[in-house]
């Protein structure tokens, strides 16, 4: 793990501006892919809007530092308002939804996403409707001009090596081991006395919260945000990421990232069939490993266990 | 006043009849084998775009009887298809998690909406009514032959699909396995073929769904089945999921909720609430249902944990 970020920084140092954003699009991607894993691969529940989080956090950057409303808010702290205010959606959601049936979580978060999505179209007074938002602030942080993919090469490495440790520690705590005890035998979990309704919504609310961080990055390293860039396709993807990569393992996110957003730069001429493609590759792999291309067992931990260190 | 609640009535009962069409593959399958089967609502697209295609081949655009033939058509092709969708990517998935086949189910639904683009093509496309023209005027409100041809196929069919699971042998088989597969299975029913006839009926359905829309509205686009397929869900989990009368009772319910909370919206909010939120609606209900009365309206009230949780497939 400790070789991913080195290498990309130190890939960052000598390439040019546009391989480089592709490389902070994987990082990022890889980041949501961390978060989306929480509730998808440790939890076992398919949420299918994660992009409305992703939406919320770009929105907050977009609108709390920007000539909209003409509020110039520090970077960190709207960060961190980012993906509070997503988080709060989350457990706003997850309430109704998580207590039932697991599988109703994906066709809710499905219109979920297309609610925040209709909401981003159509409060003209607010988000400035399909036209988006231009024009918004360069983040500062600590001093600190974010402007070029550089910089952001820097924030996405630091943001990954936070939410990987994040990531890892919660699969190793006792929520995590509660998580999985719900992913596997719900029964059997609240046998053991656990109550799966809380344990479900805090994974929601934690993967709800890095969405909203990752949108707050996404909108500063844009500079515009405007409702297509959060259609149902970007949800589609991120979960493509972890599925691909591997369910309910921090390696697989980074590994999926990488493929999917590199295979489509690759195959540009093809755009056309870019989505059929992934649809089939989708089934495949579902079909011939269903827990994605690196498994489970082979996490942080199993690597730590390797290399003869840490705990666990 | 009446004049005007008439008429949206009977807009009610319109996208009703295709929200239930929709919904009782959506309930049909879930009942079965728990699983939102979102290749569904491209199933709805596939079937209006084939429908278009065999007009144009046979030569019987906009003609009514022609309509027959090509609904015909069109609902073995699309229930074939619905077949081998759930022999390749479904079959093999079965007890093993629950969260596998949903994912497979969505990369079915990615391939066939793109496959549909590929042929059909990206933009929308015009489409020729199959359904009889002309209004009526009845107590004020304007009804066209399309509204009540597409009230009737949707009832007839309906009905169809309700003696064929109560009356026939195959229905009992049906039943038997929704209830339990295995002890279904004890008893000499091969779950397999229940199965394959469900996934035979229920994108058949929403197939002829697809072509009553796209005459009602005059067009198809590949990306239309996304938005209704979400909705025709609700009503199954309004209906009470699992269940083919509260398909149809969701369904008819969705449509006009929809239609009334659409009209009233705007002047209720002073235009507040225009419009344009009419896709919200659904959603809204869907949170409502799951907090009040989670089983549907006539869902049976059943452990909602073991039920589910559990890899019974």
């Amino acid at each position: 793990m400790a070789l991913v970020p080195v290498l990309a920084l130190i890939a960052g140092q000598f390439l040019p501006a546009y391989p480089l954003r592709i490389l902070d699009m994987i990082l990022l991607y890889a980041i949501l892919g961390l978060g989306l894993n929480i509730i998808v691969g440790y939890a076992g529940l398919l949420d299918l809007g994660y992009v409305a989080f992703y939406a919320i956090g770009a929105y907050s950057w977009a609108l709390l530092a920007s000539g909209q409303f003409d509020i110039h808010l520090p970077f960190a702290l709207v960060l961190l308002i980012g993906a509070s205010l997503a988080g709060l959606a989350g457990i706003l959601l997850g309430i109704p939804v998580l207590r039932l049936r697991g599988d109703y979580l994906a066709i809710v978060t499905l219109g979920f996403g297309e609610i925040i999505r209709v909401l981003m179209n159509n409060l003209d007074g607010v988000t400035n409707g399909p036209q988006g938002i231009a024009r918004i602030d360069e983040a500062h942080l600590f001093g600190w001009t974010l402007s070029t993919p550089h910089d952001f090469l820097y924030l996405l490495v630091a943001l990954l090596v936070v939410v990987f440790l994040f990531v890892w520690r919660i699969q190793e705590s006792a929520l995590g081991t509660a998580l999985s005890a719900v992913r596997e035998d719900q029964d059997a979990a609240r046998g053991c006395g656990i109550d799966t309704t809380r344990v479900k919504l805090v994974a929601f609310a934690f993967s709800a919260f890095v969405g909203g961080g990752c949108g707050v990055v996404f909108a500063s390293m844009q500079r515009f945000v405007s409702p297509e860039s959060f259609t149902f396709w970007e949800s589609l993807i991120i979960v493509l990421v972890i599925v691909i990569g591997g369910l309910g393992n921090p390696f697989g996110a980074l590994l999926g990232a990488t493929l999917l957003i590199l295979i489509p730069e690759l195959l540009r001429a093809y755009a056309d069939y870019r989505l059929l493609l992934y649809g089939m590759a989708l089934v495949i792999i579902i079909l011939a490993r269903p827990r994605g291309i690196i498994s489970r067992a082979f996490g942080p931990s199993w690597l730590m266990r390797r290399l003869g260190g840490g705990k666990c | 006043m009446g004049a005007l609640i008439l008429q949206q009535t009977i807009n009610a009962l319109t996208v009703g009849s295709i929200y239930a069409l929709i919904a009782l593959g959506y309930t049909m399958v879930y009942g079965v084998l728990r699983l939102i089967n979102f290749a569904h609502s491209e199933l709805f697209t596939a079937g209006a775009f084939i429908g278009l295609a065999l007009a144009g081949a046979l030569g019987i655009a906009g003609h009514p009887t022609g309509g027959l033939l090509v609904g015909l058509i069109t609902f073995v092709l699309v229930g074939l298809a619905g077949v081998s969708v759930e022999i390749v990517a479904y079959r093999p998935l079965r007890g093993t998690s629950r969260l596998a086949p949903m994912l497979s189910a969505l990369g079915m639904a990615v391939v066939i909406q793109n496959a549909v683009m590929l042929i059909g093509g990206r933009r929308p496309m015009i489409y020729p009514s199959f359904l009889p023209s002309g209004v009526i005027d009845v107590f004020g409100a304007v009804v066209s032959y399309k509204q009540i041809t597409i009230f009737l196929v949707a009832v007839v069919l309906m009905i169809g699909l309700e003696l064929f699971v109560n009356r026939t042998n195959l229905g009992v088989r049906i039943r038997a396995v929704a209830e339990n597969a295995e002890t279904a299975s004890l008893v000499g029913i091969n779950p397999n073929m229940a199965i394959s006839l469900i996934f035979f009926i229920g994108p058949g359905l929403g197939a002829v769904a697809g072509i009553l829309y796209s005459s009602f509205y005059g067009v198809a686009t590949f990306t239309m089945g996304f938005v209704i397929g979400m909705k025709a869900f609700t009503a199954a989990i309004l209906g009470g999921i699992g269940s083919i009368p509260g398909a149809v009772l969701g369904g008819f319910l969705l449509g006009a909720i929809e239609t009334f909370g659409t009209a009233w919206m705007p002047v209720l909010t002073g235009g507040v609430i225009g419009t344009e939120y009419r896709d919200i609606f659904a959603f809204s209900v869907l949170v409502l249902i799951l907090l009040f009365r989670p089983a549907g309206l006539l869902g049976e009230h059943v452990s909602e944990e073991t039920r589910v949780y559990k890899s019974d497939f």
